[in-house]
């Protein structure tokens, strides 16, 4: 045993890395309530009082400031302290807190976006060094993108594909640095690429290449830590550092990528294990204990990415994902809850209620009532929770698993994911109608469709054609992913990230989806009412009309419910039966975040009644106000979508309630809460975001939000101040369903 | 057996303990002033089967674990379909649900006979004396006394609900007389004061309907709750 070891249980962990097994040798569950919990210090007022001030200053600005001298990497910047006499954590991504990086790896172009947006220039030599002699990850999908891909970006029936920017969704097991240090870490990428040998196909090559580029990235990570007076080459000694090292190990993979989601994993037993020995041994206070998840806290809130003002608007409000799991059960069915699933979700007490980190917590009916109970009350007080389905995600995934970006879960170390944004299932189905024709933008997108002429739409007919028109989508879709990624681990590939997964990954490639409940409303409206087309003089069905009432999505309906079911298996399997680079495993989610806005823009009249422009739902969710038989309803809806079967990337479901029909006292509305997220859960759902709150107030940060700078609302997979929201986005979440009372 | 259903509502939080699904079943004798659900008062609406309404119940049976959830049978006055309700109900004992019944006790008998299913009455009491009674609700108070022997005969768990009309009931007599009047339950849990609202007129528009306390201001909510604390000194002393 190491001396930094002293005191914990050996194990698996002690021969080989496996963070897994040392938590669940060494964490202590929590059964109780949050009276324990301590407030804020000096220090972290001081730090964050500075850092409100910056951040009002950066929401003027919209960006605070960029360094355009350096390129992104592990170890490009200089140190940057908040405060540096007050840091407890240490570590910014540059040299000054919010100043962002410009990252060049994944589309050169879209930096000069960036930076025109807000009025920089790059650095000359960056500038000629990055158009002369180093090709992007965006030029090369350029030069392999088929035509046909081509054009379905271009009409939006594949967008926010990650081909100009990083893919992210990956999430490095940070923790590692910290059980093992650097060094051990890079010792064994050594055996590792020593042991990869055999014939030198294009696989084992590839894999060479990696492992050699992790082991440097190590390299890279040890020496920025030292330029913050860390030697890191060793395991954490104490609680303090050993934060401070899964911190330094995160920071390198927000230093080094710039991916949408960049997500933290899951550290709360990992960090208590480390807490309860300094509590033991005297070395440390609840104070200071809280004093450090604050701390950790703040920095993550810091993260910042540069993007395009086009990018706000798919996904408003800065978002970095900086997913935090906590909670969730083991194998054998004890709590992993512990007093740091409490302190770090008493962050948004402390500091104030924010976005980030993304706090998810994985929800069991088997977790603790105490802890069930207090994540509803901070449901209720700061509408910035999240909550995914441990026990749909246990059997497939383990009991060391976290969530990146909004809903896609990962083995830590074991599992990483090629992001695929999404397709958007509502505009195929109008190309069935309109022989792969365009509706908005007129341009033949899918050949080899005739243009439906029926006045009045047959179900049978538009529901085969659709499907033979999903098998095309699904092949247009896959041909995009292979090609991203494989020029993704060419020109940007995440060596940091990387260096912190196991050698050999499991690669998991995660289609998505749009405008789900659209489609299974309008096959509804087309089967049990008469939908007539209202055709321009191409042909083109521009609109539609509607005789008779249909079933609706979001009302517990098995005509509709299952129709919705059954579009999602069907492009599941299409998606499934093609081959996918690197042999990764196929998934699927049914997600938007806030790109259901955009998507909705972006598509025709649909044959459920939906007019041109107008926003889908987001995520699963049932259309706006189509769920009208009350919440439980709408969520049984919901969760008839089958997870592992068939969208093992996650199923995104937003919900909001007016708290008054939550019930009368605040305990009440926190057993109801409770309650239903039991029942929603009980049945195999897999993911619920929780508002509480009042359409009234909506429109009044709407119209005033100067009343309201912290109103923090959940969207589909993620939390977001409301005043960050674009005027469109505002109206949409306005828009959606909000179950009252009678 | 099938039954007139209004309108179900899966998310009721307030007519009983816990999450409950509301099933409101159409048809009333009373012709109350402040009736909210005047759409309800004729025997009306989706014909649902037995098997039909057991098993959309049953889809929200895994939200009924905590704090007592279930089922609520409301209305207009469920116990005027008393075969499909006891039929209901049967089915619903097998699999294990709360019924809570929300009733103002104007059937058509066999009170024992339902009650024998229930776990919690939520009683709607219109009015302490006789000629009250009838001008709220045009009609004889008989009945409901009968109900209430059969209550008490059960000894189920009872939730008092008045409505306070401004003018009819926020009275200091009334309230004392209201006191002396819920003597003769046997098991009251609870008693609560629901302040007359505006919310169902619009429903009075559209069904063409004459509504009586048009101009009737709604109950203010705070003065509802002062009234309430007087009434349990009254109650309790």
């Amino acid at each position: 045993m190491k001396e930094e070891w002293k005191g914990f249980t050996e194990g698996l962990w002690t021969e080989e890395i496996n963070v897994s097994d040392f938590i669940k040798k060494n964490y202590k569950p929590y059964n109780d309530d949050e009276s324990f919990l301590s407030g804020t210090t000096p220090k972290t007022d001081k730090v964050w009082q500075k850092c409100s001030e910056l951040l009002k200053e950066e929401l003027d600005k919209h960006v605070l400031d960029i360094d355009t001298e350096h390129m992104s990497g592990i170890n490009a910047y200089e140190p940057g302290y908040i405060s540096a006499e007050d840091d407890v954590i240490v570590g910014l991504q540059t040299d000054k807190p919010l100043k962002r990086i410009v990252n060049p790896y994944g589309g050169i172009r879209m930096v000069y976006q960036e930076l025109e947006a807000y009025g920089y220039k790059l650095d000359p030599t960056v500038d000629k060094y990055f158009n002369e002699f180093r090709k992007t990850h965006n030029q090369g999908v350029f030069d392999a993108y088929p035509a046909s891909v081509r054009k379905a970006r271009h009409v939006g029936l594949l967008t926010g594909l990650p081909d100009a920017y990083g893919r992210g969704r990956i999430i490095g097991d940070y923790r590692r640095v910290a059980l093992y240090g650097i060094d051990y870490l890079m010792e064994q990428k050594k055996k590792d690429w020593d042991s990869l040998i055999g014939p030198m196909s294009n696989d084992l090559i590839q894999l060479r290449e990696d492992v050699s580029m992790q082991y440097r990235a190590l390299d890279e990570i040890k020496k920025m830590a030292q330029k913050y007076g860390f030697d890191i080459s060793k395991p954490a000694k104490n609680a303090r550092e050993a934060v401070q090292w899964t911190y330094f190990a995160y920071l390198a993979a927000v230093k080094e990528n710039n991916g949408a989601a960049m997500s933290l994993g899951r550290v709360d037993a990992f960090f208590d294990i480390y807490f309860e020995r300094d509590l033991a041994n005297g070395s440390i206070t609840e104070e200071e204990i809280q004093e450090i998840i604050d701390q950790f806290v703040i920095k993550l809130r810091l993260v910042r990415h540069l993007r395009t003002p086009e990018y706000d608007e798919l996904f408003s409000g800065d978002p970095t994902w900086v997913t935090c799991s906590i909670g969730g059960i083991t194998e054998e069915r004890e709590s992993m809850v512990t007093k740091t699933s409490y302190r770090i979700l008493h962050t948004l007490t402390n500091l104030d209620p924010a976005p980030e980190p993304n706090m998810t917590v994985l929800w069991s009916e088997l977790l603790p009532e105490p802890f069930k109970k207090y994540c509803a009350r901070m449901s209720i007080e700061t509408d910035a929770l999240q909550y995914e389905n441990d026990d749909v995600m246990r059997p497939l995934y383990g009991d060391d698993y976290a969530i990146a970006c909004c809903v896609s879960a990962m083995r830590e170390g074991k599992d990483m994911q090629f992001f695929g944004a999404r397709c958007n299932l509502a505009k195929a189905l109008l190309y069935s109608i309109n022989g792969g024709v365009d509706e908005v933008k007129g341009d033949l997108v899918i050949e080899g469709f005739d243009k439906m002429t029926d006045e009045v739409l047959d179900y049978e007919k538009v529901k085969s054609t659709y499907f033979k028109m999903l098998e095309v989508v699904a092949s247009i879709y896959s041909d995009a992913m292979n090609v991203i990624h494989y020029m993704h681990d060419k020109y940007a590939y995440e060596a940091g990230q990387m260096a912190l997964h196991d050698t050999h990954v499991r690669r998991l490639m995660a289609y998505g989806v749009a405008g789900l409940s659209v489609v299974a409303d309008s096959l509804s409206a087309i089967k049990y009412a008469k939908v007539k087309p209202i055709r321009d003089e191409n042909g083109v069905a521009i609109d539609f009309e509607i005789e008779g009432d249909f079933p609706k999505y979001g009302n517990d309906d098995d005509r509709v419910d299952d129709l919705a079911k059954e579009v999602l298996e069907k492009f599941y399997h299409e998606l499934s039966l093609h081959k996918c680079y690197r042999d990764a495993e196929p998934t699927l989610s049914v997600l938007t975040i806030t790109s259901n806005v955009v998507y909705g823009s972006k598509t025709g009249s649909t044959p459920d009644g939906r007019k041109k422009g107008v926003a889908f739902a987001p995520g699963a969710n049932p259309m706006h106000g189509r769920d009208e038989s009350g919440a439980i309803a709408s969520l049984n809806s919901v969760a008839k979508l089958k997870y592992a079967d068939c969208c093992r990337d996650g199923i995104s479901n937003t919900f909001s309630i007016v708290p008054s029909s939550l019930g009368h006292s605040k305990e009440e509305q926190i057993e109801n809460l409770v309650s239903l997220l039991d029942g929603y859960f009980i049945q195999g759902a897999h993911h619920l975001n929780v508002n509480v709150l009042s359409r009234e107030t909506l429109i009044d940060a709407m119209e005033h939000p100067d009343k309201y700078p912290l109103l923090t609302i959940r969207v589909s997979g993620y939390a977001v101040r409301f005043n960050r929201l674009t005027r469109k986005q505002q109206e949409e979440v306005i828009a959606r369903t909000f179950h009252e009372k009678m | 057996m099938t039954g007139f259903i209004d309108s179900i509502e899966t998310f009721g939080l307030v007519d009983g303990p816990g999450i409950r699904t509301v099933v409101f079943l159409s048809g009333c004798q009373l012709r109350c002033l402040y009736c909210h659900n005047p759409e309800m008062w004729q025997m009306k609406g989706t014909q649902m089967k037995s098997d039909e309404l057991l098993k959309k119940i049953l889809r929200n049976k895994p939200y009924f674990k905590r704090n007592n959830g279930g089922v609520t049978f409301s209305g207009g006055e469920p116990t005027l379909q008393k075969e499909f309700l006891l039929d209901i109900c049967r089915k619903l004992k097998q699999e294990g649900i709360h019924i809570a019944l929300d009733t103002c006790g104007v059937g058509v008998g066999e009170y024992d006979k339902i009650l024998a299913y229930v776990d919690l009455v939520l009683f709607d009491v219109k009015y302490t004396d006789s000629e009250g009674y009838r001008h709220l609700t045009k009609y004889s108070m008989e009945e409901s006394e009968k109900f209430i022997e059969a209550l008490n005969r059960s000894d189920k768990p009872v939730w008092i609900r008045q409505v306070i009309v401004p003018g009819l009931m926020d009275t200091d007599a009334y309230i004392r007389s209201l006191a002396e009047y819920l003597k003769r339950f046997k098991h009251i849990e609870k008693i609560e004061f629901l302040p007359f609202h505006h919310l169902g007129f619009s429903k009075y528009e559209k069904l063409g309907i004459e509504n009586p306390l048009q101009e009737t201001p709604e109950m203010d909510p705070e003065k509802c709750e002062a009234l309430y604390q007087k009434f349990l000194t009254y109650y309790k002393g």
